[in-house]
């Protein structure tokens, strides 16, 4: 039998949006939020931000004040549009590139600092109690995600809990089984897939032979989408609607945001070794920031004195968070033990009080010398 | 009061959270209308409703990482996996964030959560359905895994685990989840997690065990007895973390220790409590202290299933070694 034989029980369709094209130029109809300058000036300050954040990030890896830390560069848009669509009372799941989401949310820019620094309370957040801190065990926070949403959906909270993760993290099984419970429950999320081409060095086409990575999504039985992930007012736009479904009961999104990781993994990795910087030169020509700043130049008259006030609030704000960061102590070691239950077992206090003893000894030691 | 078996006594430690907390919620494979595979869940969803007691997809993975999400919000979460031996995929939700939510969040989000599975085995059940693997639970730091080996504790310690405040592995021993019964008041009262129960006092050797092992092991302790052989029994019950104390004092009254656990010999809990009794109570010991254990092969299916579980008879065997000491 042949196909055309066959009766069609199913069709899918995956449809992209881009608003704003390369040139900056608008090739959509504008979102009502992007007919604001205001709006606009926002999240391009915004994605400055993260980038002097990075840029700074590196260099303080790369002269040894800092652990490895992985770099945003070139995904500032995906990143800032989906911290400015979410609310704050939302719970977002990020991993290690959402630099751009955390800080609108209430993340300090010394808090990531001291993660990377080896710090674990660069995961405190005191000023985002609803966010997970970062995850690095790629895809396990999708589950996570579907049990927060069950939660506020269990209590009728217009609330939203959102997921973001790499093209690479499609392949794990608990990204699938995230999504799917998302879609047999009709949970209140939203996933955002950062479509960045990449998984260290692993290209999207040997990740998977499936068109598109939002048609992983049909299998689950939810909307998913493409977005131009280098186009921030599409991505706050997309993300908005996605929102706005969760929120009012009618279920959870897939979002693919396609973009591109302009640099290495990490600083750890070194990207030579398996692509040509050709290509990744081809790739500035998409920069998101560029992009907002010639439509913003051309339709809000964002200025050249306006750009270096930015740029030098940024850096200020950046070197505040960096001071912040080396002047602040390593904690005593033995907070190793502090929260690792509610209350310290019986069995643990003698490693404590051996870890403590150690750490005292130590600190009179260096004082000595 | 009515007399329970483990299982029911686990069924009313569910119905009485769910009773008295709206934040109790259960969830698992075939959990909802069908009670679950072992009845654990039987009524509970008819009695309280599909938004608290309600059968996920088959996903091990998503039932741990959902009870983490869940958690995190401050619910009370309740997961079931259907046996011990599909409790794998959970594992990297256990080590990578259950056990260190808190930690890595500084305190600011805790995971409040229970996974249920029933474990052992000695029911003649399929392949991979019999396995004693707690240790690998009792292996990571900040984790607590609760045993029970009674009605009375089943309930008490399952009240216990759902009202802590940090992560709780429950394993029930399903060889005895209808072997005795107990009167079981259905006060809401959790027994004690963290201790050790005393499941007999005696004088000239001290058995450790937990879960179904109970029962072999206080065959033995009986029959001992008629030979004049006085034994002290310890149901550890919470593997982790580990009441030592109570077995080193016992200990150091009886000068000899016989560990009996159904899991795997290497690096099985019994070779913590070997090393422990090692570096803390081997002065009081008057001879080397024995494991009575499973072997280190694989489970086998159940036509050999009781020559791998320790038996009485090798119990009274490990007892009678340490008693040909001095
Ligand atoms: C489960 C797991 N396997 C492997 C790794 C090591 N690792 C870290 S990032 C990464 C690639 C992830 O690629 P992708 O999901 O595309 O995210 P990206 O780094 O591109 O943002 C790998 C393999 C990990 N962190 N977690
Ligand atoms: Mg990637």
């Amino acid at each position: 039998m042949t196909n055309e034989e066959k009766k069609c029980v199913a069709q899918f369709e995956i449809h992209y949006t881009q608003l704003l094209n390369q040139q900056g130029e608008l090739v959509g109809p504008l979102p009502e939020f992007a007919a604001s300058a205001e709006a606009l000036i926002a999240l391009y300050r915004t994605m400055v931000q993260t980038r002097t954040f990075d840029t700074k990030a590196i260099a303080l890896q790369r002269t040894g004040k800092m652990g490895t830390y992985s770099s945003s560069l070139g995904q500032e848009a995906v990143s800032v549009g989906i911290g400015s669509a979410m609310r704050f009372e939302d719970v977002l799941l990020p991993t290690y590139r959402e630099y751009g989401a955390q800080f609108q949310r209430g993340v300090a820019m010394s808090e990531i600092l001291r993660y990377w620094g080896g710090d674990e309370r660069g995961m405190a957040y005191q000023h985002q109690p609803h966010d997970m801190p970062i995850t690095v065990p790629i895809a396990t926070h999708v589950p996570q995600c579907a049990g927060i949403a069950y939660a506020m959906k269990l209590r009728n909270e217009p609330r939203v809990a959102v997921s973001v993760l790499g093209d690479g993290a499609t392949s794990k099984g608990d990204f699938y089984e995230g999504i799917n419970v998302a879609g047999a429950w009709q949970l209140p999320m939203v996933v955002v897939v950062t479509n960045n081409q990449w998984a260290i060095s692993v290209p999207r086409d040997v990740q998977t032979h499936a068109q598109t990575l939002a048609q992983k999504a049909i299998a689950a039985g939810i909307p998913g989408e493409q977005v131009d992930g280098n186009d921030v007012i599409a991505m706050r736009h997309v993300m908005l609607n996605a929102l706005e479904r969760a929120r009012s009961g009618a279920g959870p999104t897939l979002i693919e945001a396609i973009t591109y990781r302009m640099h290495d993994h990490t600083t750890a990795d070194d990207a030579s070794r398996y692509r040509e910087q050709t290509v990744v030169d081809e790739h500035k020509l998409l920069d998101p920031i560029e992009r907002l700043k010639k439509y913003i130049t051309a339709h809000h008259n964002w200025d050249e004195t306006q750009e270096n006030e930015l740029h030098e609030t940024c850096a200020a704000e950046v070197e505040a968070a960096v001071s912040s960061y080396l002047e602040t102590p390593p904690a005593p070691p033995e907070t190793m033990f502090d929260h690792l239950y509610e209350t310290l077992p019986d069995a643990l206090q003698s490693q404590r009080d051996e870890v403590e003893r150690l750490g005292k000894q130590k600190q009179g030691g260096d004082d000595n010398g | 009061m009515a007399e329970i078996t483990i299982i029911e006594a686990v069924n009313l430690a569910m119905a009485r959270a769910l009773e008295n907390s709206p934040d109790v919620i259960i969830f698992g494979e075939d959990v909802g209308l069908n009670g679950g595979v072992f009845r654990a869940t039987d009524g509970l969803q008819q009695r309280y409703g599909t938004d608290r007691v309600l059968d996920t997809p088959l996903a091990e993975t998503l039932i741990a990482g959902m009870a983490i999400g869940m958690a995190s919000q401050g619910l009370r979460p309740v997961a079931e996996i259907q046996f011990m031996g599909f409790i794998y995929p959970t594992i990297e939700q256990m080590i990578c964030h259950a056990t260190r939510l808190r930690n890595r969040s500084r305190g600011r989000i805790t995971c409040p959560m229970v996974l249920r599975a029933p474990y052992g085995g000695g029911i003649h059940a399929p392949e991979h359905h019999s396995e004693s693997t707690e240790a690998i639970f009792a292996h990571m730091p900040g984790l607590r895994v609760v045993i029970p080996s009674s009605p009375l504790r089943a309930y008490g310690l399952l009240l216990a685990a759902i009202q802590d405040p940090d992560p709780v592995v429950f394993l029930e021993p399903k060889r005895i989840y209808r072997m005795m019964k107990q009167e079981v008041a259905d006060d809401g009262e959790a027994l004690p997690l963290d201790v050790c129960f005393q499941l007999r006092d005696g004088t000239d050797v001290t058995l450790v065990t937990w879960g179904a092992m109970t029962h072999e092991t206080l065959q033995a302790a009986d029959q001992l007895e008629a030979e004049g052989v006085s034994c002290d029994v310890i149901d550890v019950a919470t593997i982790k973390p580990l009441d030592m104390e109570t077995i080193l004092n016992s200990v150091a009254r009886t000068g000899r220790c016989v560990i009996v656990h159904e899991a795997a010999r290497t690096c099985g809990v019994g070779a913590e409590i070997a090393a422990q009794l090692a570096e803390h109570g081997l002065l009081s010991l008057f001879a080397p202290v024995q494991r009575v254990t499973g072997y280190d092969t694989i489970m086998p299916m159940f036509k050999l299933e009781n020559d791998y579980m320790p038996s009485t008879d090798r119990i009274i065997a490990a007892v009678k070694k340490t008693l040909e000491e001095a």
